[in-house]
């Protein structure tokens, strides 16, 4: 298993890194944590000309939050998401998400935004990103653009990032304190990929949703965000009744495939389940 | 054969510094293997999936099979052959393997020791869902795992012995 040659490009700023993309178009890939790319290409089934090692970009690192928004640069790893106070206090689900991704090794080096720009349906961050309303900063060849979570993944692999573009960074909204989180994978084994996986963010006021996200990984070509089912809960006390009519709306979205992880049947109710138990979870955290 | 320019990279392999140019499709599994001659980090699935490759490379636990050599250009790696203490010794890790029964076949054991060690280093007192979760990114096919969170709940009480002797002073 060893890759095809490719000509291996390591630059230092994101502004080379891009002119070397512009430079050689389809033939160049942007290389992060490797994680997903350098097994295609054991396998042959990518074999970029041009390797651009993102990195050695300095200004691709760290998490910040500044005027009620939480940045985080692309080449953080999963490891650092969980080992970050800032996301801890501020984002917890995204240290419960991370938690679950792959093994320790891989999260040593796995990043951000190499999960959320390959558009693999399989990865966890891009539903995460769906349900947090989160953007991504797109930098190419004339300047930054940002394009939201939720209008980015067009199908499996395909994604509104241009060839000569780099994924750079992700832009949070800072959700409000006492807010309730919960992402619920269910999988075979560790580091599988979800069989079906959701995501919720709500707050609750004496009892009642005052705002819910809901969003669904691996039970489409791309994430989901289940759009209807928040609309169904907001306003709601989490009655049983409630609850299911939104289920059963986030489920009708869904059009998984039939695979080893199960019919397609299966992986609908499945989600269903998954973003049942996450609604409960979120609930029992939000401070009322 | 080929116009692939050849890229020089320096490591430090256990202490050792070591430079040699490299086609940049060269696997660090095969660069350390193949080049350098340390053989301890094995090739097990070749998919990122059983650990067997595992090294540490400055600080993190990686899997070996998985990095390419230059973008590990200026790292400092450790594999099994550098973890028995400096005057050979075997470490704490080592010898909970050996009085735990930690291996039978072997073929897991560089990666395993190489990522408890990592793991001891980040959280020297771990529970045991804390060594299991720590260990999730390697397969083990003989031992059914038991052995070798034993061995590594060895390793973490002999590190931590002084300082409880000190505490009981």
């Amino acid at each position: 298993m060893i890759p095809g040659e490719f000509t291996y490009h390591r630059p230092s700023s994101v502004a080379e890194a891009v002119a070397i993309l512009v430079s050689h178009g389809d033939e160049a890939r942007p290389l992060s944590g490797g994680h997903s790319l350098i097994p295609m290409m054991k396998l042959r089934m990518a074999a970029p000309e041009h390797l651009v090692d993102l990195g050695g970009i300095a200004d691709l690192k760290g998490i910040s939050e500044d005027g009620g928004a939480i940045t985080i640069r692309a080449m953080t790893t999963q490891h650092e998401l969980i080992e970050s106070d800032l996301l801890s206090e501020k984002l917890p689900i995204i240290r419960e998400t991370s938690l679950l991704i792959a093994d320790p090794q891989i999260r040593y080096l796995g990043t951000l935004g190499g999960n959320v720009a390959n558009g693999d349906p399989g990865n966890d961050m891009p539903a995460l990103m769906q349900c947090l309303d989160a953007s991504y900063v797109l930098t190419g060849p004339d300047g930054n653009r940002e394009v939201a979570a939720r209008d980015f993944y067009e199908a499996a692999y395909f994604t509104a990032l241009a060839p000569e573009e780099i994924l750079t960074a992700v832009k949070i909204p800072t959700p409000p304190a006492g807010h309730g989180w919960a992402y619920e994978k269910l999988k075979r084994k560790v580091g599988d990929y979800a069989t079906a996986a959701a995501a919720v963010m709500l707050s609750m006021t004496g009892g009642t949703v005052t705002s819910c996200s809901v969003a669904l990984t691996n039970v489409a070509d791309t994430p989901l965000y289940a759009a209807e089912a928040g609309d169904i809960l907001n306003g709601s006390t989490l009655d049983e009744t409630t609850v299911g009519k939104a289920v059963a709306a986030a489920e009708a979205i869904t059009d998984p495939a039939s695979d080893g992880r199960g019919p397609a049947e299966y992986r609908t109710k499945m989600a269903g389940i998954m973003m049942q138990r996450a609604l409960a979870r979120a609930a029992e955290r939000a401070s009322a | 054969m080929s116009d692939i320019e050849q890229i020089p990279v320096t490591l430090t392999v256990n202490g050792k510094k070591v430079q040699r140019f490299v086609e940049p499709r060269t696997l660090l599994i095969h660069f350390l293997r193949e080049e350098l001659n340390v053989t301890g980090p094995h090739i097990g699935c070749e998919t990122s999936h059983c650990g067997a490759c595992t090294v540490e490379m400055n600080g993190m636990s990686v899997k070996s099979c998985t990095v390419f050599a230059v973008q590990a250009n200026g790292a400092e790696m450790t594999t099994i052959e550098g973890m028995a203490n400096p005057d050979g010794t075997l470490s704490a890790l080592q010898e909970g393997f050996r009085q735990m029964h930690g291996l039978q076949c072997g073929f897991c054991t560089p990666g395993m020791i190489t990522r408890a060690h990592t793991l001891l280093k980040e959280n020297p007192n771990p529970s045991e869902e804390e060594i299991r979760m720590g260990i999730a990114g390697n397969l083990c096919r003989c031992t059914g795992y038991q052995n070798i969170v034993k061995a590594i709940q060895y390793a973490a009480e002999q590190l931590n012995q002084p300082e409880t002797q000190e505490a009981a002073e």
